[in-house]
């Protein structure tokens, strides 16, 4: 069984976003990136069906500045490849220059079964997993939060709202969607990690970044606040009985 | 119910599955007198307190408490160490060992590893931008030296750490000892952004990989600069610098700010013209305190503000019950509260209620929102926490 | 390509989600800058009568067993030759477990450009503009639509279910079904959530918790709180994943959309994912320590305080106005 999990940087939202300075873009020089977190339930996943029935996970991942450590952390929880495909990354990343940067690799590591993060928060150009899927000519089931895999089928669950939850059968290959990981995903010590900075290797491929066919951004800006909220003031107890009176004037009380 | 062990030669008493553990020569002095069990404050709460986990690893049995998680109480408050008569450094060597165990097989509280992660990747536990570090300078209302901005020697480095920069409720005794250090003169500086998390707690909770990946970039923050001691908020800061930082090589003179400022006490005096008119209590940090013995000059320093009246708790000095923030308790209160449904904050502010104290004076940054939401949660009226050189600020305005 | 718009019809057995709705709505304001019709698409079995209350000028209909409910591989085969052929100005789809999933396939597929997280597309001085929310809400973005058949993936916010309601006769044309052999995904079966919760959805008091519940045991803080105020406590996604309250209760993209009189959000900074489910509220009232947190801007009220500490003071002084 092989499984390859592609993941992806994002702007890390506890930093500030730094726009660039024509308002048209991140300004990426500055922006401070973290692995997608959809991606690191992507990758927990495909090392609980490893250790559950048996796989050998290969991380692919674009050759950015700040992948190693994210591919080395996911060494030390038990990916068994890493693979980074570089490219031009200057002018910024989207979901369709990523399916075309991993595909080939994808088509020559031949997996039974691909695992990504369901979606990430920059992605304005739809989701990496479907891009990917058609590409490919497979099956894509995104939402998935447990994936069993029984031979030349994958049994997944696809969840919807209210809780309400599809289980779906899959031909593998397929490509999967990941919301979350059936646990989360785990803890792996600092020194587990350095040591896998030395005793794991990143393999590294060439490829092209095609950034077109998706809609051209004219502003980026952080909203503004039209409509605030009315605030309450005064100490705990005035605001409380502030709060009492607006929910006798609602008939609540 | 296990079987006796037999064992052919006496050297065979420990289990050699725990790597370092087992070959350990202070536990082997251990006479099962139960001391250190009986005085944890969690001690009835665990599988496996520590006497316990000692007899357990002399029986063969030793995988029985790595599968328990009950080590996870451990708040690495040191009255075991204390309490100890063979003097074997249980916190360390023992309890420490075990939450590595448990780190390196991923059985980690969520909340902990929350912290770690946060500690690895923004330097500091809260998950603050490390860019932001340095923000609450700006609402110090006195000048804070940065180093490297326009300043690359200082008399003193002060190492103002990961709560007194960050959280809401702490910044106040940053604020204060800013404040007292402009009004002596001091020559200071701070790391700003460059400073990262000291990392003593987290290596007391078993990350000593992450421990030493902060250690080494505050070691070339400090390389950077030139200055003849460190000052530091926080003990545990304290403790890293003076006791667990020359293990890797990096040795700086260090004071936690108590005994700096106890030493210059007869120039601070003159500063201290207001009266603060209070019945006080002080509440011994673990890491000044009990492991490295700083019980006067926090003290003397209180004593030094005209119309406080200084009350001891009984458990006070060496016997002080700790706050429950050491050894990663900071952030395992969810899974030490499933346990328990108690919390040593909880005992500590009703010990101090029952002196009569209005003032709750604490010098360790873990202290003052772990108290101050005990008392909110225990409905204490008539309590207020405040940091040493918050007191001392007071007496000064 | 011509000026309709087209809507995806998104059902879960046998009821129409309330997205496609909004869609809908949408569709007829854009349709009304670029002069075209809004034509709704239900691929569905037996399926005729989703039809029924949409304001839609025409209806497409694509009828397969094997679309009962949605199916990636189906949809996508009809979908794909349905845009092929009719070549819209642009088709709406939800944001959603549905939407989501069809429409970047489709983009790749018929090489169209496919923008996700979209609030609004609108007129603006003779073009149209697509606003859309990034980043958890934090950018929002703008750009012109592309001059191409665009697709987009919806966020709700910008129009009301009730908007996309109409009872006007519509005319429905069968489409015929493509081959839907050899189809790679099969739906075994639904499972519900356990049946022994309560139905936030349909609760008319809500009490929710987000990230600023730092410890299980506080929750009984905000537990105490709805009791006193005869509500239902639900939450944002971190307090689910923590296990601390059911995914019943969850409020959210994955979780439900709920329409309350009163919303009372603790802790919860305001992320799109959560928000984008409780814009049907009659009132929202936020407390949160960020002043910056962007559920103030939903808010009607907004307290800058401790959502524990509002949380006691509340229940107390409710407890006092009802003389107990």
């Amino acid at each position: 069984m092989k499984i390859v999990v592609p993941i992806q940087l994002v702007p890390d939202l506890v930093e500030d976003l730094e726009i660039s300075p024509d308002g048209t873009s991140f300004d990426y020089e500055n922006l401070v990136w973290i692995i997608n977190e959809f991606d690191d339930h992507a990758i927990e996943q495909a090392i609980l069906i490893k250790e559950k029935s048996g796989a050998e996970v290969t991380i692919l991942a674009p050759d950015m500045e700040d992948i190693d450590d994210p591919l080395f952390t996911a060494a030390a929880k038990g990916a068994d490849k890493l693979l980074k495909i570089s490219g031009d990354f200057d002018a910024g990343i989207n979901n369709h220059a990523l399916s075309k940067l991993f595909t080939p690799a994808l088509r020559s590591l031949q997996p039974d079964l691909i695992l990504t993060g369901v979606s990430n928060h920059d992605g304005l150009d739809g989701a990496l997993g479907p891009l990917m899927a058609h590409h490919l000519g497979l099956p894509y089931i995104g939402y998935v939060s447990s994936v069993t895999v029984d031979g030349e089928k994958a049994t997944v669950h696809k969840d919807y709202p209210g809780g309400l939850k599809a289980r779906l059968k899959v031909k593998l290959p397929a490509v999967l969607g990941i919301t979350s990981s059936e646990t989360p995903p785990r803890y792996v010590p600092v020194s587990k990690v350095r040591q896998s900075m030395k005793t794991s290797q990143i393999d590294e491929l060439e490829g092209e970044m095609d950034l077109s066919g998706v809609a051209t951004i004219e502003r980026m800006y952080e909203p503004e606040v039209t409509e605030k909220a009315e605030m309450l003031n005064g100490d705990i107890a005035d605001i409380s009985n502030q709060l009492v009176k607006i929910l006798k004037e609602q008939g609540l009380i | 119910m296990s079987q006796a062990v037999v064992l052919d030669k006496p050297a065979d008493l420990y289990d050699p599955n725990v790597p370092g553990l087992g070959t350990d020569p202070d536990i082997k002095h251990c006479i099962q007198c139960g001391n250190c069990s009986g005085v944890c404050p969690w001690g009835y709460v665990m599988e496996y307190p520590p006497s316990r986990m000692i007899s357990a690893l002399r029986a063969g049995i030793f995988d029985q408490v790595t599968s328990t998680d009950s080590v996870w109480m451990c708040i690495a408050c040191s009255a075991c160490t204390t309490a100890c008569p063979s003097l074997i450094p249980i916190t360390e060597h023992l309890m420490t060992r075990i939450k590595e165990e448990l780190i390196l097989a991923g059985r980690v509280p969520t909340e902990l590893q929350s912290a770690l992660e946060a500690s690895h990747r923004y330097g500091n536990p809260l998950g603050e931008s490390p860019r932001k570090r340095a923000d609450w300078t700006k609402e110090a209302g006195v000048p804070v030296p940065i180093l490297g901005k326009n300043k690359s020697h200082a008399d003193v480095l002060w190492f103002v750490g990961d709560y007194p920069a960050y959280h809401p409720n702490v910044k106040p005794t940053s604020f204060a000892l800013a404040s007292i250090f402009n009004a002596l003169g001091v020559d200071f500086g701070i790391l700003g952004n460059d400073e990262h998390s000291d990392g003593d707690s987290q290596r007391l909770a078993g990350e000593q990989g992450l421990f030493e990946t902060l250690a080494e970039k505050n070691a070339r923050a400090f390389n950077k600069y030139s200055f003849n001691e460190i000052v530091t908020t926080d003990p545990h800061a304290y403790n890293a610098f003076r006791n667990a930082y020359p293990e890797l090589g990096i040795t700086y003179p260090v004071q936690h700010y108590t005994q700096y400022l106890a030493e210059r006490i007869e120039q601070l005096k003159p500063f201290l013209r207001k009266e603060v008119k209070a019945t006080v209590t002080y509440h011994d940090p673990c890491y000044l305190g009990r492991v490295n013995g700083i019980y006067d000059e926090p003290r003397q320093l209180i004593e030094a503000i005209r119309g406080i009246e200084l009350v001891e708790m009984p458990h006070h000095r060496e016997t002080s019950l700790c706050c429950g923030g050491g050894g990663g308790g900071m952030w395992l209160d969810g899974y030490q509260w499933e346990k328990s449904h108690a919390r040593t904050s909880e005992w500590r502010v009703k010990e101090a209620q029952k002196t009569g104290a209005q003032i709750l004076v604490v010098a360790c940054p873990y202290e003052k929102p772990r108290f101050q939401d005990a008392i909110k949660t225990v409905r204490i009226d008539n309590l207020e926490v405040m940091d040493l050189t918050e007191l001392l600020a007071k007496a000064m305005k | 390509m011509n000026q309709d718009i087209y809507v995806l019809i998104e059902h879960i057995r046998g009821s129409v989600s309330d997205i496609s709705f909004m869609d809908l709505a949408q569709a007829r304001a854009l349709a009304s800058v670029t002069g075209g019709q809004v034509v709704a698409v239900i691929l569905g079995h037996k399926a005729q009568e989703l039809a029924n209350g949409l304001d839609a000028d025409s209806v497409l209909y694509v009828d397969d067993a094997a679309m009962a409910e949605f199916n990636y591989d189906a949809y996508q085969r009809v979908l794909t030759s349905l845009l092929k052929d009719k070549a819209p100005r642009a088709m709406l789809f939800g944001d959603t477990t549905i939407g989501a999933d069809i429409a970047s396939s489709l983009s790749a597929a018929l090489d169209l450009p496919v923008i996700s997280f979209c609030a609004e597309v609108k007129g603006d001085g003779g073009a149209l503009k697509y606003v859309s929310h990034i980043c958890a809400g934090k950018l929002h973005v703008e750009g012109p639509l592309p001059d191409q058949t665009t697709l987009l993936t919806m966020v709700p916010g910008r129009f009301r279910v009730e908007e996309g309601k109409s009872n006007k006769p519509h005319p429905l044309t069968i489409l015929p079904t493509p081959d839907m052999s050899d189809l790679r995904i099969a739906l075994m079966e639904y499972e519900e959530p356990s049946a022994e919760d309560v139905d936030i959805s349909t609760e008319p008091i809500l009490i929710a918790v987000g990230r600023g519940l730092m410890n299980k045991d506080d929750l009984e803080i905000v537990e105490d709180l709805a009791e006193v105020m005869g509500g239902t406590v639900c939450a944002s996604r971190p307090v689910v994943d923590q296990r601390w309250l059911p995914s019943t209760r969850l409020v959210g993209k994955s979780g439900k959309v709920v329409k309350p009189k009163i919303y009372l959000a603790l802790g919860i900074s305001g992320a799109p994912e959560h928000v984008e489910s409780i814009t049907g509220s009659e009132m929202i009232i936020a407390v949160n320590t960020d002043p910056n947190a962007p559920i103030f801007n939903l808010a009607k009220y907004g307290v800058e305080e401790d959502m524990l500490d509002v949380a006691e003071a509340l229940s107390e002084a409710i407890q006092e106005a009802k003389g107990g």
